[in-house]
This record gives structure tokens, C-alpha cells and sequence, in this order.
């Protein structure tokens, strides 16, 4: 427990990314099985103990400090794990020897509420202040120290040198504390089985389009729609849709859930249909549409019925148990369009290959395209098999240019980690009429990349000499510089005194250039609003 | 016949000493001043005149620029007569170099105002003495029973351990640049690190006085200047708001660390950007307080600033006579 404890005071107090790869890596790599299994299961909120909640916690020091001096300490430090491990009282005599992270899950397993106040009394009092914390935060299930499941996947790859899309694959269906999948990667032992299971498959990813032109006879260009990538399983009577990331959100559409009974693992854009978009009967509405019904645990029959779902399918990974991944995409897309009819029509169409015979054709077309759902062009080479990531020379994004407006940096704020010492993001703003009548700047957004390093130096100085007001991090600047805001798309949204919401907004240039009454009006922002 | 201990009156900026016409710690300018350390929220320039230690008005006359022709130099132990019939004796606190308690006497009563104060052992200063005392004004800085100080030792074992395990990078410490970053030093050197300890610009000239005053730091020097791979797996002392400034640019890559007692609350030690959290304190932890209260058995305990409310419940649950004063202008947020 004493490692682990430590592992996880790193993780809190380490910003950089990287930084908690290596720990968590050099963590998995050095501790023995089950602990390490079990470790990561509570990393990822893969535990789960009904009989352990807070409310224990703080019947437990309701026995042994003044309540008054309970909730003046809770308030201060603003955790009641934190705080309880810090005020547990430590033994008179000598501490019996620490548990093992096995020895802890497994005890705390087997515990119902009446003996769980006991068997957590002995548990804390076989550990440190840390090892207190670790216990409780492990026990009550909150663990909240930002790693993501990629994020121990990604780690877990670089502790035993494997592929991550081959963790992502075996991952899944496999049960803490993981015995089979470190005994694959660590020892070389056969990978678990997964065919006979509803697991989710690493997407085949896209590089951007750098080259000026591809050969159209190497290349299928398809449309890429505005919504979430999604993989529909179904196996052995089940059916599960994943996100890119590989998170279960059958439950979030369970229209789509419901709708698939054919065997196999399709790869397509889910979207909401939206009548007053696209022209085409039956057309999918914008992302904003879509966002409505993301982050649902559960969907009302009132929003099934409003923003129904569907799949516009791209790929075909597994038909009938028959793995189709190492096919060419010709081959694969033949038996997609096979197996289309055969689905259930209001839930599932195809995405149209486009009709364009040289690549001049199709900028044509991209450029033509006004639909809001199309985020741009899908370049796939016509012999490519499926595979895990993103491998040079496959498949290419060639995305719809993106606006561009003019806005003024208003507020600048300082970064993390690295940047920390840095003014790295930014705020900025339109006019909401003339300048030269008297308008103001309304913020309209805020981004925190799109430059280099030097230009980052270079905006950290500007801002420092341009301060005319301090509030905590933040500092308010003079106004006088213009950005040139590169973004996706512009929405209409009440949450912003503005009344618009910026899609991925990055800086495109600095436009040192430029007088600040010059940049662009709050109108010319709004103009561009698609829904 | 007036209430007793109705000659010292707590007042928004400072302890006043009625008959006698003085203030301990003023906030702000008097007439006669009595200092118990060097620290800004204790000792301000400006008085008429300054009673203090004699290392207390060194550091002023550092911290101010020139000491003040009223300054007048007080021994640990010794005792000087204030108007009014009031004695004042100065006895060590063991808060930082020069740090005292003052120790008041008036009409059979006896009063000890603590300043700041610690019961761990400083090689900066002597140790805190236990005066009994029929009132106790004592500081709460940290008067929370989540505040347990762990044994200096292991901090500076994690301390050395970063440096050893972050090759190429150095360790920047961020410590008060009175009394925290010498102490910091000092114990580094028991530690038995003998190699050179790069300074801010700002500790300099604090660490010579310490030295001037019989403290050994060892081999201290300035980072400025120095090419930044020189200063690679070295430990450097900054004070706390440079930490996460444009000066810690010119270092390879820090690891950040702060040395203060609040970073015992990891929320704290997040908020500002703290990878290496040091739990050093020069203030009394929750124990150490309840401990010297016992210790010094008052019959009345007042409490000038900090946690002051859960000091006072503790106060309340043990039978003795508490009241917070509320005073204004102390704040430890580094310390």
C-alpha cells in the first residue's frame, strides 16, 4: 500500500503528461501481481465497495474528534478523505505492518455495513498519513486525480513495451485485478481471447492532408460528418456502441443499441437527424444538435423522440465472426454495402463515396459543400487494411478550411505546468458596434495554442507590458492587440454575454500589424452562426 | 480596582500596553514599539522608538534600509522598565534568528505575548523557553488538528532524494527568504550536503546577516549570472512568489518544491504548481500549541491570529479560560 500511496501523491502533484506515463509505467512494471492489477483498477475507477461511503468516514471520526473541530478542519482542507487521514489518530505502540493493495480490496470485498466501521479502523491503523489517504480515496471510489483510462492504457503500453492498440483490444472484457493481460505483456503469454465477447476495436485513425494532390485512382474520397465516431458491436446476443475513446455509451443511445441484431463490428459517425438541415430527406442535423443528447447517462422518450439517432456507416471490422481487418478497404467496403439492406434503415444508412474523377473534381466538390453536418473530406487509399492508430500514407482528413475572424486580446492568464510562469491563454473579443462610436469588446472566446514557442515568449512580454489590471492569475491587457481566431464552427449560446459560443478556437496569427479598432464586429461573428 | 489585566488592551493593529504608552507589533507607526521578530507583519519601520533583540533590529536595519535612532537592543533574559510600572524581559521563541517572547509584568500579574513560535529544535536559533505566566497570548497560525509537522529529517530526506533521482534538473526551494531559507540551509548541512547552495537574489544578503551572527550556511552562491547547465542536480532557494516566475527560466528544468507547513493539505501545495511539497514549518504545529498551553497552565490563554476558532474550542473542551483577539495584519500565507 505504501507504493501505491506514494504512486498516488505523484500523480496528484505531477502536471506534465508525460510525467505521469513514467510513473504510472515504472509503477506497473515493478509491482508485483495482483497489486498492481487491482492498483490500476482503482486508478481508473474500476472499483467498487457498496459498503464503504463517506458517510462511514465521517461516522468513524465522529467517534474520535469534537465535531466542532471536524468541521472546521473538513472546511479547511476541503476533503473528507484528506482530512480524516490526516486527523486519524496514530497508534500508541508500534504500527502493524502495512496491507498489501490485494490484502485491502480483498478485505474490502468481503465486508458488509456491519462489519465495515471495524475493518476499516484496522485497516487505517495499519498505515501512514499517506497510506491513510490512498485507503480512503481507494475505498470510497474517488480517486478524481485526472487519469483518464487511455491514459493508463497508453502507460500500461509503455511499461511492457507493447502496441497500445493491442491493450486497447485486450483491455476490454477483461476483469481487475487483470491477470491474463499483465501475464501477456509482461511475460509474453498467449493475448486474452476476445471473439466471442462484445469488446470494443481501436478506430483506424487519419492523418491531416498535407500533400497538395492525391491520385484518385489510389484514393476513395468519402464525406466526414459532423458527429461522434462510433463502433457498434454485436455478438452473442449482445450489443454495445462505443466512443472513440472506447467508452461504453450504449445507455446515452439506446435506440442505437437496440437496432443492431446482425453479428458484427461496424465503423460509422453518429448523428441526430435534423429536418431543416442539409437538404437530403432524412439529413443529420449540426453538432450542436447532437450535443444535446452527449453525456446522458440516461435519455428521456421526449428526446428519443425529438433528436432521434443514427449511424452513417464507414467501415466494416467483423462480419459473422469473420475478422475483416487486414482486408483491403475495397473488399471491406463491398461487404458493407451488402450488409447495409440487411439493417434496420431508420438507424443505420452508408456514407456516400464521392463521385469525383481527379483530385481537382473533388476540391470542386469540398468546396461547394455547405452542409453543416460534413466537417470536410475523408481520403482513404483503396488497399488500406484496418488498422489500430493512425499509420502514415492510409487515410487522410482533409477538413473544411476553417473561419476566420479578428478579434482583440482582452485577458491573458497564466498556464500549467510548463507554462506556469507563462501567460499562455488567452481571451478575446469583438466590438459590439462601431469602435469609433463608442463600442465595447465583448469576449467571445479564449485559446490557449495555435502559436510556437517564440511567439508564446513574444506574447508573454506583450502581456506584461500591456497590463492595466491584475485579478488573481489573470491579467487584463490595454486592448491593442489583434488576433486572427482560427475556429470549427460559431453557435448561438445564452451561457456567453456574447451570445455565441466559438467551436475549437486557436489563435491562427498574431496580428501585431493591425490597429485594434479594426478587428472584427460582434455582427460578422454572428452572421457566420449555423443553427 | 480595575479587572485584571485590564492594562494590556488588544487593539485592531496591536497589542497596547496602557500604563506604559507602548504596543507590541504594532501595525503601525508609534511612538514606542516593542518587536518580538524580524518579520514584516511584526516588525514595521517607522516608531520612534524600537525595543527589540539585537539581531531583530539588525534584520530591520536590513529590511528597512537605515535602523532607526530610537533603537534599543535587548539581551534574551533581560529585563527593561517600561512607564507605569511595567517590566518587560525579552526570552527566546525558537521562530526564527532573534524571534522572542516578551514577557510583561505589571501589578502582580504576569503576561507572556508569544510573537510567533515553534518547540522543534532550529540550529538558527535557541529554543523556545516555557515562562509560566498568568495570561498567555500566543499566535494559531497553524490551529487546526489536521496540522502535524512530520520530523524535519524526512523532509530533507525527500529533499535530497528529488535532487538525487532528477538528473540534470535542480530543485528549486521555495522558502520564506527570513528564517525558512536559512533554516532550510542549516539543516541541509547537518544533513551532510556540503556542496555549493544557489541563492535568489533576494536571500543573500539575510543569509550574510546570519552568518554575521554566528550561523554557518556553508557554501552559498548567487544564481545570477550562472549558465544554466552549471546549475544542473544543485538545489536552489528562491523565495516563494518566484517559484512560478520568469526568474526560475534560467534554471534546467526545476523541480518545484515549497517548504512551508501548509503544504501538510494537498490542495494547497496544487494550487501552486508545488511538485515537491515540503512540510516545514517555523510556526508551533496543532500539537505543539495544545502542548506549550498545558506547559505554561494560564489562567487565561488569548489568541492573536491564525486558526484562532479551533484553538479556542480546544481551549473550551479542556476547562480553560480562552478569547480570540482578532488582531489584524498577521498572515503566514508563505510560511
Amino acid at each position: 500500500m505504501e507504493r501505491f500511496a506514494a504512486l498516488l501523491d505523484a500523480l496528484v502533484l505531477t502536471p506534465s503528461r508525460n510525467a505521469k506515463l513514467a510513473l504510472l509505467a515504472e509503477y506497473l512494471r515493478e509491482t508485483p501481481d495482483p497489486d498492481r492489477g487491482w492498483a490500476l483498477a482503482a486508478l481508473t475507477d474500476g472499483l467498487d465497495f457498496p459498503a464503504v461511503k463517506a458517510s462511514l468516514i465521517r461516522s468513524l471520526m465522529a467517534e474520535r474528534i469534537d465535531p466542532v473541530l471536524w468541521t472546521l478542519s473538513r472546511d479547511y482542507v476541503g476533503d473528507t478523505a484528506e482530512c480524516a487521514s490526516l486527523l486519524w489518530p496514530e497508534p500508541l505502540g508500534d504500527r502493524l505492518p502495512a496491507p498489501s493493495v490485494a490484502e485491502v480490496v480483498e478485505t474490502l470485498h468481503a465486508t458488509t455495513r456491519t462489519t465495515a466501521p471495524r475493518i476499516l479502523t484496522d485497516l487505517l491503523d495499519r498505515l501512514d498519513v499517506n497510506g491513510r489517504y490512498a485507503l480512503l480515496k481507494l475505498a470510497t471510489g474517488a480517486m478524481r486525480i485526472g487519469i483518464s483510462a487511455r491514459l493508463a492504457k497508453v502507460a500500461f503500453a509503455q511499461a511492457f513495451d507493447v502496441s497500445v492498440e493491442d491493450v486497447e483490444e485486450y483491455w476490454h472484457g477483461q476483469a481487475a485485478p487483470y491477470l491474463t493481460l499483465f501475464d501477456w505483456a509482461a511475460n509474453g503469454a498467449a493475448p486474452p481471447r476476445t471473439d466471442l465477447l462484445p469488446l470494443f476495436r481501436p478506430f483506424m485513425l487519419a492523418h491531416p492532408l498535407e500533400s497538395e494532390s492525391l491520385d484518385l485512382s489510389e484514393f476513395a474520397a468519402e464525406w466526414k460528418w459532423d458527429g461522434i465516431r462510433v463502433q457498434i458491436v454485436h455478438v452473442a446476443g449482445e450489443t454495445r456502441v462505443y466512443s472513440r475513446s472506447g467508452d461504453d455509451i450504449s445507455a446515452t443511445f439506446p435506440e442505437i443499441a437496440a437496432a443492431l441484431t446482425v453479428p458484427c463490428v461496424l465503423d460509422g459517425e453518429l448523428l441526430v437527424r435534423g429536418a431543416h438541415q442539409g437538404g437530403e430527406t432524412g439529413g443529420a442535423a449540426s453538432f450542436n444538435a447532437l450535443q444535446q443528447r452527449l453525456g446522458r447517462k440516461t435519455v428521456s422518450k421526449a428526446m428519443l423522440a425529438e433528436s432521434p439517432a443514427f449511424v452513417r456507416l464507414y467501415d466494416l471490422l467483423i462480419e459473422d465472426g469473420e475478422d475483416l481487418r487486414e482486408w483491403a478497404w475495397e473488399q471491406r467496403r463491398a461487404r458493407l454495402e451488402d450488409l447495409v439492406p440487411r439493417l434496420d434503415q431508420a438507424r443505420f444508412d452508408i456514407s456516400q463515396v464521392i463521385a469525383a474523377k481527379t483530385f481537382d473534381d473533388l476540391a470542386e466538390i469540398r468546396s461547394r459543400a455547405r452542409d453543416e453536418a460534413i466537417e470536410g473530406v475523408m481520403l482513404k487509399r483503396r488497399d488500406s487494411p484496418y488498422v489500430a492508430g493512425r499509420r502514415t500514407g492510409l487515410w487522410y482528413k482533409w477538413k473544411r478550411d476553417p473561419l476566420l475572424i479578428d478579434c482583440v486580446l482582452m485577458y491573458a492568464q497564466r498556464g500549467s505546468g510548463k507554462r506556469s510562469s507563462f501567460y499562455s491563454d488567452y481571451t478575446f473579443g469583438c466590438w459590439n458596434g462601431d469602435p469609433d462610436q463608442g463600442a465595447e469588446l465583448l469576449p467571445v472566446g479564449k485559446a490557449y495554442f495555435g502559436f510556437t514557442d517564440e511567439e508564446l515568449k513574444w506574447l508573454d512580454r506583450y502581456v506584461r507590458q500591456h497590463t492595466v489590471g491584475k485579478f488573481g492569475p489573470v491579467r487584463e491587457t490595454d486592448k491593442s492587440l489583434v488576433f486572427e481566431v482560427a475556429f470549427d464552427s460559431v453557435h448561438a449560446s445564452k451561457r456567453h454575454k456574447s451570445g455565441v459560443a466559438m467551436r475549437f478556437p486557436r489563435i491562427s496569427r498574431i496580428r501585431a500589424d493591425k490597429p485594434a479598432h479594426e478587428a472584427d464586429r460582434l455582427e460578422t461573428l454572428r452572421s457566420l452562426i449555423a443553427d | 480596582m480595575a479587572p485584571p489585566f485590564s492594562w494590556l488592551r488588544p487593539e485592531p493593529h496591536g497589542l497596547y500596553i496602557v500604563p506604559a504608552d507602548a504596543w507590541i507589533d504594532p501595525a503601525r507607526p508609534v511612538d514606542l514599539a516593542l518587536v518580538t521578530h524580524g518579520h514584516a507583519d511584526h516588525a514595521r519601520g517607522g516608531h520612534g522608538t524600537t525595543v527589540a533583540t539585537p539581531e531583530t533590529i539588525a534584520i530591520m536595519g536590513l529590511r528597512y534600509g537605515v535602523v532607526e535612532a530610537g533603537a534599543r537592543a535587548v539581551g534574551y533574559g533581560d529585563t527593561i522598565a517600561l512607564r507605569g510600572n511595567v517590566k518587560a524581559t525579552w526570552v527566546p521563541a525558537g521562530h526564527v534568528l532573534g524571534s522572542a517572547q516578551i514577557l510583561l509584568e505589571h501589578a502582580g500579574e504576569r503576561v507572556v505575548v508569544t510573537g510567533d513560535y515553534k518547540r522543534r529544535a532550529d540550529p538558527t536559533c535557541p529554543p523556545f523557553e516555557v515562562t509560566p505566566c498568568d495570561v498567555f497570548v500566543t499566535e494559531a497560525t497553524f490551529g487546526l488538528p489536521v496540522f502535524r509537522h512530520p520530523p524535519i529529517a524526512d523532509e530533507m530526506a525527500k529533499l535530497l532524494k528529488a535532487r538525487e533521482n532528477e538528473q540534470g534538473r535542480c530543485v528549486l526551494v521555495g522558502a520564506y527568504a527570513l528564517g525558512k531559507a536559512q533554516r532550510v540551509i542549516a539543516e541541509l548541512r547537518e544533513a551532510g550536503f556540503t556542496e555549493t547552495i544557489w541563492l535568489h537574489g533576494a536571500m543573500e544578503r539575510m543569509c550574510r546577516l546570519y552568518e554575521d551572527h554566528g550561523v554557518d550556511l556553508g557554501d552559498l552562491k548567487a544564481v545570477a549570472g550562472v549558465p544554466k547547465a552549471a546549475l544542473a542536480n544543485s538545489i536552489v532557494i528562491c523565495p516563494p512568489s518566484a517559484l512560478n516566475d520568469r526568474w526560475s527560466r534560467r534554471l534546467p528544468d526545476p523541480v518545484t518544491a515549497m517548504a512551508s507547513g501548509w503544504m501538510r493539505v494537498r490542495q494547497r501545495a496544487r494550487q501552486r504548481n508545488v511538485e515537491l511539497p515540503l512540510i516545514i514549518s517555523d510556526h508551533a504545529d496543532w500539537d505543539e500549541l495544545t502542548t506549550t498551553i498545558r506547559q505554561v497552565n494560564p489562567a487565561e490563554t488569548w489568541v492573536t491570529h491564525g486558526r484562532e476558532e479551533a484553538l479556542i474550542r480546544w481551549c473550551e473542551l479542556n476547562q480553560r479560560k480562552a478569547r480570540a483577539l482578532a488582531l489584524v495584519g498577521y498572515e503566514d500565507e508563505d510560511d
